[in-house]
């Protein structure tokens, strides 16, 4: 990481280990261990087992498929890449980002990779193998100002080697962090209330991850702990959302040729014209409800058990014009970017954060406004899309859920929604 | 001396020619139980351990540092990270402000912050208690249609910082924890409310307390409406109220003042706050869930008071924060386990309570909104610039008491109003898991948006 012009923090480390599952009736025993050994898996295998109280022993012979392994598409391995190069790289953005303006003070830069080996086999005869290398690069800026200070932000981040990190790809972001927050030194305070909200393509998805994928994850419906519990064929959405999940869109940082239990990454239809196709599955969830997953058991380490998770979650594009949409907006919101977001998947209501955003007024986007949460209602805002344009992009993000953490992408095309209460201090 | 501080000792024996090591090792065991519907839906349990090691050389114009982990401590796993943390350190800048904790004598609080039953306490009597707090919330009120998981979970961990410098600190630390979570309906829509509770053993836990608590935070918002948008009085609960404090400990980092990334910098001494409002981060404090003898540099945590009577009067520093701000340590390194690296933070905040109770404060208010949730806190709240504006669920309070629950409704203001314009800070504290524990405290001037 660079920081104030200084390389302040290089990191590396290692973790690995094993994590056995033993599922005995509706009971999951899971234990993990760093040892390898032979002797350090069996007796992390007792210790999942023992979970299995009434068990009576014995031994059952499983024929495992020969290994279905799956190599890494990346073409640059961030591991053979010099360390030096990497420091180049951000004290190169650094640079860029300074000379957008003599008010940016501060810029923080960082560089990170990961790579990931696993080999998951099951007693159903599950053997598999992935290498997933991930790559992701983030800028933030600091711009002072007589009215204080102000932020902005830009990530970088693929299920790839170093070649995604391109200096047009760096300069890109490194402007665009320095920019925003350049312009929020001008913000007013957002208004309060509801309004329409246009949602500039790409960082606008992450509202639907937050505000239905979450909803529809089946850990959740098969404890009808969502509000879409039982809703499979219904209109739950305006006629204009599709939305998908797809663990397949190489190279996007929710990529993945396997998910955790072995199962192909999937392009999964959610909503389809307004209507609720299917939900999202793991191995476990599937089993109940004797059907295949879907490609969505994810975990954050082999110390977490596996649940359901989304990979890359995004509405398809339409056919309206971004600008069009815009300009048929007397008076609203315009949100550049949005931030983090939190959902209560049984109730619906969520909260996520506008990073970068605009007033619309007589239709063109004209004052920036400071930083402020919308809030809505999942099941609402689906059915308020009234727009969607056809410039389609996608923005990388972290998901957590039950204190696990994944990385996951969203996306959509500009889109418009007719009301959402924005959580300003103007009238 | 614990058997993991010798094994630490040993690591250090490695350093070459004048280089400095510092070496944290961590061990811990940890249970989680789920019930689901009157059976265990999930039990896991597990060891782990790990390595995070600092390796630090003198340059011309600074020191350098390099880092790295281990998820183990095999000696190949130790041999590898070192090496490792010697060649990133080639790579940081020249830094004449970077350097390691010196012993600076002072004491580590006697604290007893483990207890061996969490480890002799039978694994069955555990799963009894995750399964009696899912039966008391299905059975608490008609209304409870749905138990979405009744957790256990607790651990044992210990842990060791050492450095050629000459700093020895170990400790050890148990926790106990219940959670639920309950979904309540009215036939028309659903509400959720959760409940827990903590202590360092199993047999200090509460499993009605826990219920109680979720069941009545479920069916109180049952009906709930999105209120019109107004500008009054907010009372926080407690939960709440720490989520706040904890929110205000990030901008009084020492690291965060030096960089310029707080609305609190350049302004000790002004007055930041009511004069109600007097905030210390004190990890000396047994009652504090996040009580720690040493912090993760390996010095003695302390008692900082940071907002005496509304007066900004300091800031936490690590060894390095402090050197750029020209101070010392206040014992506030905190670390985010093996991988991260030593940086200022408060670890154990507190508000000086007041004199009343809640009743009193909703009494006192007449009219306002009483925040039972926050959510979107880290996407709606910015350290640097105070804005503020978060999700909230709750009910209004009317002539002093409360009435119809709402939701999806927003509160704004920005944090340098908010610490001013507190009104009243009650006596009901709670001592909740996390960095702050919280009380009742009225706010003024606070923006809701509805309808």
């Amino acid at each position: 990481m660079l920081d104030q012009q200084r390389i302040e923090e290089l990191s590396s480390g290692r973790d690995r280990g094993a994590g056995i599952r033993v599922v005995v009736g509706e009971t999951t025993g899971f234990a993990h261990t760093a040892d390898l050994s032979e002797s350090g898996l069996l007796s992390a295998a007792r210790a999942a087992a023992a979970v299995a109280r009434e068990g009576g022993g014995g031994v059952r012979e499983i024929a495992l498929s020969p290994l279905r392994d799956y190599p890494s598409h990346a073409t640059i391995l961030p591991e053979e890449v010099d360390k030096a190069k990497k420091i180049d790289l951000l004290r190169y953005a650094d640079e860029i980002a300074r000379s957008q303006g003599s008010s940016i003070t501060q810029v923080q830069v960082a560089l990170g990779d990961s790579t990931r080996r696993f080999l998951v086999a099951n007693s159903d005869g599950v053997f598999a193998s992935d290498h997933q290398v991930r790559t992701r690069f983030n800028i933030s800026c600091v711009a002072s100002g007589d009215a204080g200070m102000q932020t902005g932000y830009r990530p970088v981040a693929g299920t790839r080697g170093f070649e995604l990190l391109t200096m047009e790809a760096i300069e890109d972001a490194a402007r665009g962090a320095a920019h925003q927050a350049i312009t929020k030194l001008d913000a007013r305070p957002a208004p309060s209330g509801d309004l329409p909200v246009v949602l500039a393509g790409g960082s606008g998805g992450i509202l639907f991850h937050e505000a239905c994928g979450h909803g529809l994850e089946a850990d959740a419906i098969l404890k009808n702990a969502s509000v879409y519990a039982g809703k499979v064929g219904q209109r739950v959405a305006s006629p204009l959302v599709t939305l998908v999940d797809d663990g397949t869109v190489a190279g996007e940082w929710g990529y993945l040729a396997i998910d955790d239990e072995g199962r192909p990454g999937a392009r999964n239809v959610l909503i389809e014209n307004g209507v609720l196709t299917d939900y999202m599955w793991d191995h476990l969830r599937a089993r109940k409800s004797g059907r295949a997953s879907s490609g969505n058991g994810r975990r954050q380490s082999y110390q977490h058990l596996p649940m359901v998770r989304m990979t890359n979650t995004y509405l398809l594009e339409g056919d309206s014009d971004a600008d069009e949409i815009v300009a048929q907006t007397p008076r609203g919101v315009y949100v550049a970017q949005l931030g983090g977001g939190q959902v209560n998947t049984a109730t619906g209501d969520f909260v996520f954060g506008m990073t970068a955003a605009f007033m619309i007024e007589d239709g063109k986007i004209t004052a920036p406004l400071r930083d402020c949460n919308l809030i809505g209602n999942g099941p609402e805002v689906l059915q308020r899309v009234d727009a969607v344009a056809n410039d389609f992009s996608m923005t990388p993000g972290t998901c957590g859920k039950d204190g696990q953490s994944v990385p996951v992408g969203t996306g959509q095309a500009t889109m418009r929604l007719t009301g959402v209460t924005i959580g300003g201090t103007a009238s | 001396m614990s058997e993991l501080m010798e094994r630490a000792e040993r690591i250090l024996d490695a350093a070459k020619g004048d280089e400095q090591i510092e070496v944290y090792l961590s061990r811990g065991t940890d249970t989680e139980i789920q019930a689901y519907q009157g059976d265990v839906e999930n039990l896991s349990t597990a060891s782990s351990s790990g390595i995070g090691v600092r390796v630090l050389r003198d340059g011309a114009a600074g020191a350098q540092v390099g880092t790295a982990w281990a998820g183990s401590l095999d000696e190949e796993a130790i041999v590898e990270a070192l090496r490792q943390a010697r060649d990133n350190a080639r790579f940081a800048t020249e830094d004449e402000f970077v350097a390691f904790a010196q012993p600076d004598g002072v004491e580590g609080a006697k604290l007893e912050l483990s207890d061996a039953s969490v480890l002799s306490t039978p694994l069955d009597e555990k799963i009894a208690m995750a399964l009696e707090l899912e039966r008391m919330v299905r059975g608490g009120d008609p209304r409870i249609r749905q138990v979405d998981a009744a957790n256990y979970s607790d651990y044992v961990a210990e842990a060791a910082v050492v450095s050629t410098k000459g700093i020895r600190a170990s400790y050890e630390r148990s926790g106990a924890f219940v959670s639920v979570e309950a979904i309540a309906t009215d036939g028309t829509s659903d509400q959720t409310g959760w409940g827990l509770s903590a202590g360092r053993a199993p047999h200090e836990l509460d499993l009605s307390e826990a219920a109680n608590d979720a069941i009545s935070r479920a069916t109180r918002m049952l009906g709930a409406v999105k209120p019109a948008s107004m500008k009054g009085t907010a009372v926080f609960d407690p939960r709440s109220t720490a989520t706040l404090l904890a929110i205000i400990g990030g901008a009084l980092s020492g690291e965060a003042v030096v960089y310029g990334r707080s609305f609190f910098a350049n302004r000790i001494g002004e007055d930041v706050a009511s004069p109600l409002f007097t905030l210390l981060d004190d990890p000396t404090d047994p009652r504090h869930f996040a009580a720690s003898v040493f912090d993760g540099e390996g010095l003695a945590c302390r008692r900082n008071v940071l907002i005496r009577r509304g007066r900004l009067e300091a800031f936490v520093y690590d060894t390095v924060s402090a050197r750029r701000a020209g101070t010392v340590s206040t014992g506030s390194a905190v670390r985010g386990g093996i991988a991260g690296s030593p940086s200022a933070g408060c670890r154990a905040l507190q508000l000086e309570p007041g004199s009343m109770d809640q009743a009193e404060i909703f009494r006192r208010v007449g009219n306002g909104i009483f925040v039972e949730s926050l959510t979107g806190v880290h996407s709606g709240v910015n350290p640097i610039s105070g804005d503020f504006s978060v999700g909230i669920t709750g009910l209004m309070i009317r002539d002093g008491q409360l009435a119809e629950p709402v939701r999806e409704i927003t509160v704004a203001s920005t944090l340098q109003r908010m610490l001013l314009d507190v009104r009243y800070v009650g006596s009901d504290v709670e001592w909740l898991p996390g960095s702050a524990a919280g009380q009742s405290l009225a706010i003024d001037g606070i923006a809701v948006s509805g309808s």
